[in-house]
């Protein structure tokens, strides 16, 4: 369902109401070229992200166990994990897993099984970040997406706006619930240049953890010299605006479960809108003085 | 006013009223329950659907229901239609119970609710949340509408201050305080009016633009860049039909003649405001191409369907003819006809039309999600009567009580 940029702009050429908009939407989706700017500045140009290339990952689930362990959530024994029983279900992120694997059966290189691990994708322009009510979820500038549980009120906006419905809710938690997603071992990732808990345990070497510009060569790279053993799309470096973590795969994503999105970036539109209607207080002062003119002049009329 | 206030008139209790205490009970039983053992006990809210009615009724749709507020007065005071001064004062009275019944509602549904007031910390702001700026919206103007509703209070207790016992002490100062607001008041109330109608405005299209951020997960019949502007111009004729719809409501419990002649009028607003309303969607359709969603058949498209023949369609033809209008039922079948489909609008944009990719099934709210949600309707319904009985807010039940 791509809104086109020309149809939203259309839609609001016809529609004059919000017609400060128009002028400010540039030719790259809805991002303004005052906001690219701002973010290029804002993000660090060697931020950080990991590559997970599908075809390596046999479906051992140690990623599980380690991600559990490092972030305290419930993870029980390493060799719980052998059980491969879980794959009979499909399986989502909860409040007490912030990443699973998923088997989807003969669908990898030669027949086998093909595995996929799911996590947040931090994304470069997060909608659950534009959506956060006291900016609880960040955007740090070298990558991560982190969450402050000691701001959030609790909304859950940031779980209607993920578009890979990701952050989860300790709903039975009745008073001092978190959500609860990946921020990338931010602690270790970023600031003592260790490598994330999953990325570091996998045994495969599955993910590859460093500058995402960077990953994004190596995984082209890698389609180009191995063209039969990869689709020709790299998930994630173009989808809601590019993410962090990114995908190759020897299937095409729709098939394994990821949503396919835009390159528009959803958070951008929202701003677009809100900053156009309310820069400087601009509209809301300009209707006051309107409606400030309206009673004066209705008055008139009146006597 | 010497006239000796004839109280007894109209009985507070009655066979209707105590149904109201005993659903306003039930559902603030299950809001304690909601308080003891947390969100996921009592709702049906997962990691798949994270808001269901508390946001998308008690906050969202009771936004839209309380616009009569802005409207009647946007109407009435700033284009000085003196006419409809006799219907603004039940639209502020419901305006303002309905905000206050928003706020109970947000704090329901907050996961940490004891933190609500980190959003009006500037450290904490987030100017590019649509939600800050709804937030912000709702607690200003709930300010203002609560400072617009003390003629009311100073009306009925100017010259009328007598504490019992001890507290007569305090008679000569209240007396000069009523006093002072009064005249304060008196000529500071347009700025507020204004402020009102400006408030309105902004968190009414902002609500819409909540859902704006979640494009690969809103229905492409509801999803639109142009959903702010869409809800505020649904805001406008709900706003309108809304104030008729009570108006009608209360003459009939309180047994005073029907506003008939000046609703009637006041009616010739609503088509306006929904020809525009749905010539900004079908135009908006038509650019998106999400027409092709209406004949598939699905829960959503039925729904959409309803709405707009409910909501917008049946109301055009109603208010549009002369004839119609000047009928108390008719006028009656309009208003609820819009209020309908905005209330219906809601829930869509808000539950029926939220699809999360991995969805394993639909959301259905829990009995002690629709118990709380009936709960506060009925509480709020038993207030408003409260301050009906005792406040100078509707004429007519005033000359009764006068009589």
């Amino acid at each position: 369902m791509a809104i086109s940029r020309k149809s939203f702009l259309t839609s609001l050429g016809t529609l004059a109401g919000i017609t400060s908009l128009t002028s400010k939407t540039s030719a790259q989706g809805y991002i303004t070229s005052e906001q690219r700017k701002a973010h290029e500045k804002m993000l660090d140009p060697d931020r950080i992200g990991v590559l997970s290339d599908l075809t390596m990952c046999i479906g051992c689930r140690k990623c599980e166990f380690a991600c559990g362990e490092n972030n305290d959530l419930p993870h029980g024994q390493l060799h719980d994990y052998d059980d491969n029983t879980v794959f009979q279900n499909f399986r989502r992120p909860t409040d007490t897993q912030y990443t699973v694997v998923n088997r989807y059966p003969g669908m990898g290189i030669n027949g086998t099984d093909l595995d996929v691990k799911v996590q947040c994708m931090h994304c470069e322009h997060p909608a659950c970040v534009s959506a956060c009510i006291v900016g609880a979820l960040e955007k740090l500038p070298t990558g991560p997406v982190t969450y402050d549980a000691s701001k959030c009120i609790g909304c859950r906006y940031c779980m209607v706006a993920c578009p890979f419905q990701i952050p989860q809710y300790e709903y039975n938690n009745a008073l001092t619930p978190k959500v609860m997603k990946c921020g990338l071992c931010f602690e270790q990732s970023v600031q003592k240049g260790e490598l994330p808990a999953c990325v570091s345990i996998c045994p495969r070497e599955v993910m590859v953890f460093g500058k995402r510009s960077e990953l994004v060569e190596l995984a082209h790279e890698r389609i180009r010299t191995n063209p039969d053993r990869y689709v020709d799309h790299v998930y994630g470096e173009h989808e809601v605006g590019g993410t962090s973590w990114m995908y190759i795969s020897n299937v095409p994503f729709s098939e394994i479960d990821l949503p396919q999105l835009d390159a528009d970036c959803p958070a951008h539109l929202t701003e677009t809108i809100q900053h156009g209607v309310f820069k400087g207080f601009s509209g809301p002062i300009l209707l006051f003085g309107l409606l400030g003119l309206a009673t004066k002049l209705y008055n008139k009329e009146e006597e | 006013m010497s006239a000796a206030r004839s109280n007894g008139v109209v009985p507070y209790f009655t066979r209707g009223v105590w149904v109201l205490v005993v659903l306003a009970a039930l559902g603030l039983g299950s809001a304690m329950l909601r308080f003891i053992f947390g969100i996921g006990a009592v709702t049906n809210l997962d990691g798949q659907y994270p808001w269901g009615i508390w946001i998308g009724v008690d906050v969202a749709t009771g936004v839209a229901l309380a616009a009569g507020g802005f409207t009647s007065s946007f109407i009435a005071h700033i284009m000085h239609r003196e006419r409809y001064h006799v219907i603004t004062r039940p639209a502020l009275l419901t305006a303002m119970l309905g905000y206050t019944f928003v706020a109970l509602g947000v704090v329901i549904d907050l996961g940490r609710y004891y933190w609500i007031w980190h959003v009006l910390m500037p450290s904490m702001w987030q100017g590019n949340s649509a939600l800050f700026e709804v937030g912000i919206c709702v607690v200003t103007y709930l300010t203002v509408l609560y400072i617009e509703f003390i003629p009311i209070l100073t009306e009925r207790f100017r010259g009328r201050v007598h504490f019992p016992g001890a507290w007569a002490a305090l008679n000569g100062f209240t007396e000069s305080l009523l006093k002072f607001l009064d005249n304060t008041l008196g000529r500071a109330i347009t700025f507020f009016i204004i402020a009102g109608v400006v408030l309105s405005c902004m968190h009414q299209s902002s609500l819409g633009t909540l859902m704006v951020l979640a494009p690969s997960k809103l229905h492409p019949l509801w999803h639109t860049p142009i959903l702010p502007l869409l809800f505020l111009l649904s805001a406008f004729a709900v706003g309108l039909a809304m104030v008729i719809f009570e108006s009608i409501l209360a003459s009939r419990s309180f047994k005073v003649p029907y506003e008939t002649p000046i609703l009637a009028q006041y009616a010739r607003y609503i088509p306006i405001m929904l020809w525009i309303y749905v010539f900004a969607k079908v135009l908006d359709m038509v650019n998106r191409d999400s027409y092709m969603f209406l004949i598939d058949g699905s829960v959503e498209s039925i729904f959409f369907i309803i709405e707009v023949v409910v909501g917008v369609f049946i109301p055009i033809m109603i208010f549009t003819s002369r004839r119609l209008r000047k009928h108390t039922g008719w006028l009656f079948s309009g208003a609820a006809a819009v209020v309908f489909g905005v209330v219906l609008n809601r829930i869509n944009v808000f539950i029926i039309g939220y699809q999360p990719p991995y969805a394993t099934q639909r959301y259905l709210p829990s009995i002690f999600e629709i118990l709380v949600t009936v709960g506060f309707i009925s509480l709020l319904i038993l207030i408003y009567r409260f301050f009906v009985l005792n406040f100078p807010i509707i004429h007519e039940l005033e000359k009764k009580k006068y009589a």
